[in-house]
Order: C-alpha cells, then sequence, then structure tokens
C-alpha cells in the first residue's frame, strides 16, 4: 500500500526539503506511523500527546477532510494522496 | 536585515508560547498553533492617537507597522462612523444601540483594514506578488490595495460567489482565480502554494501575513471604544467567519484596558453564524470547545467558512465574557437586512444581516441587556450582496402611467 504524503514547509526540515515523500499503510494511523520511523519526531508535531491530530493541523486523504471522514482509521488505499496543512483562516 | 515593525518585537505561538523572529511564518514549528504579533508597547496617549489621521494609522502605535506608515501608498482605511441606531434599538426594545458601519471603508467591506497592515509587512519582506484565498470581500480589497501599492496581485475565489464581488476584484487588475470548490478548499490550495516554487516571494495576505494582516481586526476595537468616548461597549455582536475578527477585537479593548487608555469595565462579546455554516454556534449550544467543521450551505458567502482556525479561540472568549454565539436562518437574514435598512438607512451585505439578525434574536430572548450600550457590527455593503433581495422587494413598488390618476389608482 503506496500513498503520496504532501508535507508542509515547516516540517520540511524532518523530510531534508522533500515537499513530498511516499508513505506506506492501511489507514491514515499506519501511514503517520511509517512515516515517524522513516524521520523521526515528524510524528509528535502532527499528533498531540494523546495521539490525536493536533488542532491546528488539517489532514487530508484525497480531497477529504479526514475530520468529516474516520479520522485517523480513514483508509489509505494504494495511491492516494496524503496532505498534511497548517490551519490557517480569514476570508 | 532588520525589519521595521514598529511595536511589534517578535511572533509568538497563541497556543504554547513560542516565540519566533519577526517573519513571514504563520504556524509554530512546535505545535502548528497560530503565531501572533507581539509587542512592546511603549507610553500611548489618548491625545497621541487623537492627533493622528482620521484612518486606522491613528492607531500605528498599537500596531505592528512602521512608524511613518501613513506616508506609503495604502488605502487609508477605518475611521468609518459609530451610528447611533436609536430606531433600531427601538424596534427590538435596546435602549443604546450603535451599529459599527465598516461598508464605508474604501473597498465597502472591513477587510480593507487586515490588507493595509498585510500590504506593509510584504513590502517590509520585499515580496511583489500579494495574494489571499477569500470569500469575496478579501479579494476585492487585496487587488485595491496592490494597485495602490505597485504590487502585483493574483487572488482565489470560490467560483460561484456574488458577480459584484467578482467584478469588484477584477476592476482593480490582478489575476482572479475562480476555483471549483468551496472557500476551505480555496484555503487548503494556497496553503499548498505557498509550499511550492510558484508561489514564492508571494504574500498571502491571510497565510504566510496573517500574524500581521490578523492585528487590523483590533482597530474595530480601538475605533468603537475611541468614538464611544473613550469606553468600553459593554455589549457587542460580531460577525464569525474564520473567527479572527472577534478574537482580535477582544484583543484590542483588552490592550485599550492594559495600556490605561480605557476603565476596566466589564464587556460580554456575541459571536454571530447563519445557519447554514454554524459549527462554531453549534459548538458552542453544545459546550465543546472544539469545533467539528461543516460543509456551508448559506447566502452569507463571507461567513461561509466550514472549517473555522479560530473558532475554539472564540468559544473561549464568548465564555469568558459571559457572551454567546448564536445563528440565524437565511430568510432571517434577509429580513434583518430590511429592518436595518429600513430603520436606519444602512444597507448591509448578508453579514451585517447575519449580525443583525443575531442580535434581534438574542434581544427577543432577552439575553442582551436592554439599559446596556450595545454595538452591532456590520462589515459589508448590500450592494455586494444583491442577489439577497428577491421577489418584490427588487422591485418598484408599482409602476404607472405619469399621470395623478395612475399614482392615485396605484397607491
Amino acid at each position: 500500500m503506496s500513498v503520496s504524503v504532501r508535507i508542509p514547509t515547516i516540517l520540511r526540515t524532518y523530510t531534508g526539503g522533500n515537499a513530498e515523500v511516499s508513505g506506506e499503510g492501511a489507514t491514515l494511523r499506519d501511514v503517520l506511523a511509517k512515516l515517524d520511523s522513516d524521520y523521526p519526531g515528524i510524528g509528535a508535531r502532527i499528533l498531540d500527546e494523546s495521539g490525536k491530530i493536533r488542532r491546528f493541523v488539517n489532514v487530508y486523504v484525497g480531497e477529504e477532510d479526514v475530520r468529516f471522514a474516520e479520522g485517523l482509521d480513514t483508509p489509505a488505499p494504494d495511491g492516494t494522496q496524503i496532505s498534511i496543512i497548517p490551519a490557517v483562516a480569514g476570508g | 536585515m532588520s525589519h521595521d515593525f514598529g511595536p511589534a518585537v517578535a511572533l509568538s505561538c497563541r497556543e504554547c508560547g513560542a516565540r519566533y523572529p519577526l517573519g513571514p511564518s504563520f504556524a509554530c514549528l512546535e505545535c502548528f498553533g497560530p503565531l501572533e504579533a507581539a509587542y512592546e508597547f511603549g507610553n500611548v496617549t489618548r491625545a497621541d492617537i487623537e492627533s493622528g489621521p482620521a484612518n486606522i494609522w491613528r492607531y500605528r502605535s498599537l500596531l505592528p507597522v512602521p512608524a511613518d506608515v501613513a506616508t506609503k501608498p495604502n488605502m487609508n482605511p477605518g475611521w468609518t462612523k459609530l451610528v447611533k441606531a436609536g430606531n433600531l434599538g427601538q424596534a427590538l426594545g435596546l435602549k443604546s444601540l450603535y451599529v459599527k458601519d465598516d461598508s464605508g471603508n474604501p473597498t465597502h467591506s472591513f477587510k480593507d483594514r487586515v490588507v493595509a497592515i498585510a500590504v506593509e509587512a510584504a513590502r517590509t519582506f520585499g515580496f511583489h506578488t500579494l495574494s489571499c484565498s477569500s470569500t469575496g470581500n478579501l479579494a476585492g480589497a487585496v487587488t485595491a490595495a496592490a494597485a495602490r501599492a505597485g504590487l502585483d496581485a493574483c487572488v482565489f475565489i470560490p467560483a460561484n460567489l456574488e458577480a459584484a464581488k467578482i467584478a469588484m476584484a477584477r476592476v482593480f487588475g490582478g489575476k482572479l482565480i475562480g476555483i471549483e470548490g468551496t472557500y476551505d478548499e480555496v484555503n487548503r490550495f494556497c496553503s499548498e502554494l505557498i509550499g511550492d516554487p510558484l508561489g514564492d516571494k508571494w504574500g498571502f495576505v491571510n497565510v504566510n501575513l496573517r500574524p500581521y494582516y490578523a492585528e487590523g481586526s483590533k482597530t474595530l476595537a480601538y475605533e468603537i471604544a475611541e468614538q464611544l468616548g473613550w469606553r468600553l461597549p459593554e455589549q457587542i455582536i460580531i460577525p464569525i467567519a474564520s473567527g479572527s475578527q472577534l478574537t482580535k477585537i477582544d484583543k484590542g479593548f483588552k490592550e485599550l484596558v492594559a495600556l490605561g487608555l480605557v476603565e476596566d469595565t466589564p464587556y460580554k462579546i456575541f459571536g454571530a453564524q447563519a445557519a447554514g455554516c454554524s459549527p462554531v454556534s453549534t459548538a458552542y449550544k453544545a459546550g465543546h470547545d472544539v469545533v467539528q467543521p461543516v460543509k456551508p450551505d448559506t447566502i452569507a458567502k463571507s461567513l461561509a467558512i466550514g472549517n473555522p482556525a479560530d473558532g475554539p479561540y472564540v468559544l473561549d472568549i464568548a465564555r469568558r465574557t459571559g457572551g454567546a454565539v448564536e445563528d440565524v436562518t437565511d430568510p432571517e437574514i434577509v429580513a434583518a437586512i430590511k429592518l436595518l435598512a429600513s430603520t436606519e438607512g444602512i444597507f448591509a451585505e448578508t453579514a451585517g444581516g447575519v449580525t443583525v439578525g443575531v442580535l434581534k434574536k438574542l434581544a427577543e430572548s432577552g439575553r442582551l441587556d436592554p439599559e446596556a450600550e450595545t454595538v452591532v457590527l456590520n462589515t459589508g455593503d448590500g450592494l455586494k450582496t444583491l442577489d439577497a433581495i428577491t421577489g418584490d422587494d427588487a422591485k418598484p413598488t408599482a409602476v404607472i402611467r405619469p399621470s395623478l390618476d395612475a399614482f392615485r389608482a396605484a397607491v
């Protein structure tokens, strides 16, 4: 199960400057766990101490904000694009 | 290279307090929390402010801008009218009601305030293109400000916006890109663009310039207090899109108190949403402190942000000040636009229909003190959301031949 993960600018220090890395896992939770083993420390930037997605991070699996889907249990089928994006606002 | 941001000395994370140098960054490296300007204010007096220009630059010593900001080409927004709304107050049983009417800004919405601060930051950082994700008003404010400042502009909007907002954003030049999707999708797109070489040297006013941009909303608080005779209002009704404006008005009031410019009197902050996009109101009523995002469906397009980043802070402020968050339906929004127009001669955009609608709802349900000094915000101009006025409301009362008999028969 290979997926592509888009890394926001502020996390690219972990990925050697790469904006896009490949990941693996059946669900978003698995993908993030694998991401953290490939790039140690990146997981704690995305998930808080209790293992939940941080309040000011939006994670998309394909086109869907995972808060509308199954959160960390959202399936990550082969070829999916996952994006990690800081929450911003101001219309 | 050192940047001149006046009294602002650093960026600090609103969540965890981590501090960063003043730069084009917006999210905390530790926790992704939003970064805000942190200040070392000098001694600021009422007299200093009162001797300043009749625009937001009278408050330059409270904003992240250089001291000579007023000499640079910008839109000079602000110092809009605070209208004593006796007729509307009487209709709603409120003794002392004011409308802060921000439709009087250069591009007819409050967005000129925030953009003016962002333009200065863009200039300071040497950006050549001004950009944003917008629900409409912001796009026009950005393209106008870029034209005046001599910057390029490229702004992004949901493709289905009101025609007037599209025309307004186009007329000032620059590029206007419609995205097939909601505002939240436009926002996501901009966040991805910012990390791409395509967006290099671009100042996205509400993304990488957000710590500066957002401070512009504090000027609403300063003006209201100064226009009330250097007093805080007791009750204020503020629209919620991202929630940024509401949190910054609260911040502005607190700064005025801390600087000794107003007496430390209690105020209640009420947030207003459209029922068709009410994630913050829903969370407030359910007693939650997190906000579950929604897919917006309302005529109040300028407030149609389904995933409001400052939602949690709005909840904190409404609860801390003893206010509330409430929402009104699209028909109630239209009725409120008509009520404000027919009582006070102010034609509000749909967001103003939301605040006045919520004002009415709060007043009728006894959640406002009828004796207390109350301010309701109108953040934009009804001419931009004419779609809201339909059917008989958008037609003449009668069409007659030019004769007295015909007129007599018609009325």
